[in-house]
């Protein structure tokens, strides 16, 4: 088993709508029963966002996010996955159900 | 001394690909894999003049090569508990008769859909083909760091996500192969009809090296019709090769070549496998399709015997399965045999093909025929400014040239 980190991606900051979100909750519901399941969350907008930076003495906080791009990360899901091969086929769901694009990528196993 | 090197060039070419792929299946690495593989050959280059060439060149060269992984896995693990694992998986047997499924696993694992398209074509020629770094970088005009840096990153990936050493299940394998097949059609057409002026106009290496990958895939899966498809198709665009330049590389056109010096070899073996697939009863795909027209193209003693409306049928038939504008650009020019060149040039206005070059050369060479030649040599020359193949370009010209003064 390997783990995969499936980021949601949009360019836009409106939350998904109620379908999309009664989408989500059926695949997250098919993640648990098929053993795939290990976390997955929705975040707030980028503009909610706080840099820290702590490897000095002092703290230094900065507002907003530490990269202003086109597209940010909406959500994520953390899949356990026999091989790359199934974590596809996932993610290719994963997509539909948000109606998103997904990044699909492994955790360091070593 | 030559015979030796000529053995182990042809060993090369006939092994190389069954010993990285069974030793990527022992020791679930396809870098190491690679990398004993050709540490094997190298020892076979200095070990075998004066040795002699061992009874089974292919069982020496991978057990050679899996001793050296052993031995390096063994160093390493002493280091790095990481190693443990793999030392483990090389120190089981290899199971006996799966030698041709491993070749298998490798071709799918190199057309992977999650790596980029020069990603898989440059980690195909090198994992399956047994190309260089060098000749790869060579064939396609790219640095060769550049080359070096694709496989590696290439197969880092793999190894990180995890992508499987193996053939895909039943519901994912047909869009899988149609993958590996655009891969091997890509590598053919570039040798068939390089895309940029500072390339050869036809590289024989690369067409050459395409049709025996393919026959590699089909020999692995004889019963699937598009492999089969493909290959007929490359062999019957091969048998015309050399008759498609001239003596001054000028590109020559299907009509005007000189059908003596057609490869009548590579033709029957091509339309051999046409005959087998027609004669399965079972609907053709996209490259059954195209090897039949060439099948018919190729059965014409003269251009003016070729059976047009054969061709249209299959081009109608294309069409329903493809209804891209490219395939009905093509489906025209047999249009324009049946129909004439008005019809034809109807069906080719209006197509979103601004930017390819074939569609003005077929645009011009139809208002040509219309007698339209102010309209033809502005098609020439929009074609002439697109195309990137030197003997195309040298062709279009020439017809340009020739047409009456306005």
């Amino acid at each position: 088993m390997a783990q995969y980190l499936m980021s949601v991606l949009t360019d836009t900051t409106e939350v998904g709508t109620a379908e999309e979100m009664a989408a989500i909750d059926a695949f997250n519901a098919k993640l648990e029963a098929d053993g795939h399941w290990v976390f997955a969350g929705g975040l707030a907008s980028p503009s909610t966002a706080t840099v820290v930076d702590g490897r000095e003495n002092e703290p230094v906080f900065t507002d907003g996010p530490f990269l202003e791009s086109k597209e940010h990360i909406a959500g994520f899901w953390i899949i356990n996955a026999p091989d790359f091969d199934v974590a596809l086929r996932l993610a290719a769901q994963g997509s539909k159900h948000c109606n998103r694009k997904v990044e699909l990528r492994p955790f360091l196993s070593e | 001394m030559t015979h030796v090197h000529d053995v182990i060039t042809r060993v090369h070419r006939e092994e190389w690909a069954r010993v990285v792929a069974t030793l990527a299946r022992r020791l679930g690495d396809l870098d190491i894999a690679e990398e004993m593989a050709a540490d094997a050959f190298a020892t076979a280059v200095e070990r075998w003049p004066a040795d002699g060439v061992p009874p089974n060149p292919g069982a020496w060269l991978t057990t050679t090569a899996h001793r050296k992984a052993i031995d390096r896995l063994r160093r390493e693990a002493k280091r790095e508990a990481k190693h443990k694992e793999a030392l483990m998986l090389a120190d089981t047997p290899p199971p006996l008769g799966a030698i041709d499924d491993d070749r298998l696993r490798l071709v799918f694992t190199c057309c992977h859909p999650a790596l980029a398209m020069e990603t898989r074509v440059a980690l195909t020629l090198r994992m399956v083909g047994g190309l260089t770094v060098a000749e790869i970088a060579r064939a396609f005009l790219i640095h060769e760091a550049a080359v070096g840096r694709r496989i590696t990153r290439a197969k880092a990936k793999i190894k990180a996500a995890k992508i499987p050493y193996r053939v895909p299940s039943r519901e994912d394998l047909p869009a899988r192969l149609a993958g590996v097949l655009a891969v091997l059609y890509l590598i053919f057409n570039e040798g068939y009809l390089a895309s940029s002026p500072e390339k050869e106009a036809v590289r024989s290496d690369l067409t050459a090296e395409a049709i025996r990958l393919t026959r590699l895939v089909h020999a692995l899966l004889p019963a699937d019709g598009e492999v089969t498809g493909l290959l007929a198709l490359m062999l019957l665009t091969e048998a015309r090769r050399t008759a498609r330049l001239s003596s001054s590389g000028e590109l020559v056109t299907l009509g005007e070549q000189d059908r003596d010096a057609w490869d009548r070899e590579l033709i029957a073996e091509g339309h051999a496998l046409v005959r087998a697939r027609l004669a399965s009863g079972q609907p053709p795909g996209r490259y059954q399709i195209l090897a039949a027209i060439n099948a018919v193209h190729t059965d014409s003693r003269t251009a003016g015997d070729t059976d047009w409306s054969q061709v249209l049928a299959l081009y109608n038939q294309l069409t329903r399965l493809d209804p891209s504008p490219i395939v009905r650009l093509n489906r025209a020019i047999a249009v324009a045999e049946l129909d004439g060149p008005q019809v034809a040039l109807a069906e080719v206005d209006g197509l979103p093909l601004e930017g390819y070059h074939a569609f003005h050369a077929t645009r011009a060479e139809l208002l040509r025929r219309l007698g339209r030649s102010e309209e033809s040599r502005a098609a020439y020359s929009r074609a002439v400014g697109l195309a990137g193949n030197t003997a195309e370009r040298a062709y279009l010209i020439r017809r340009r040239d020739q047409l009456a003064d306005p």
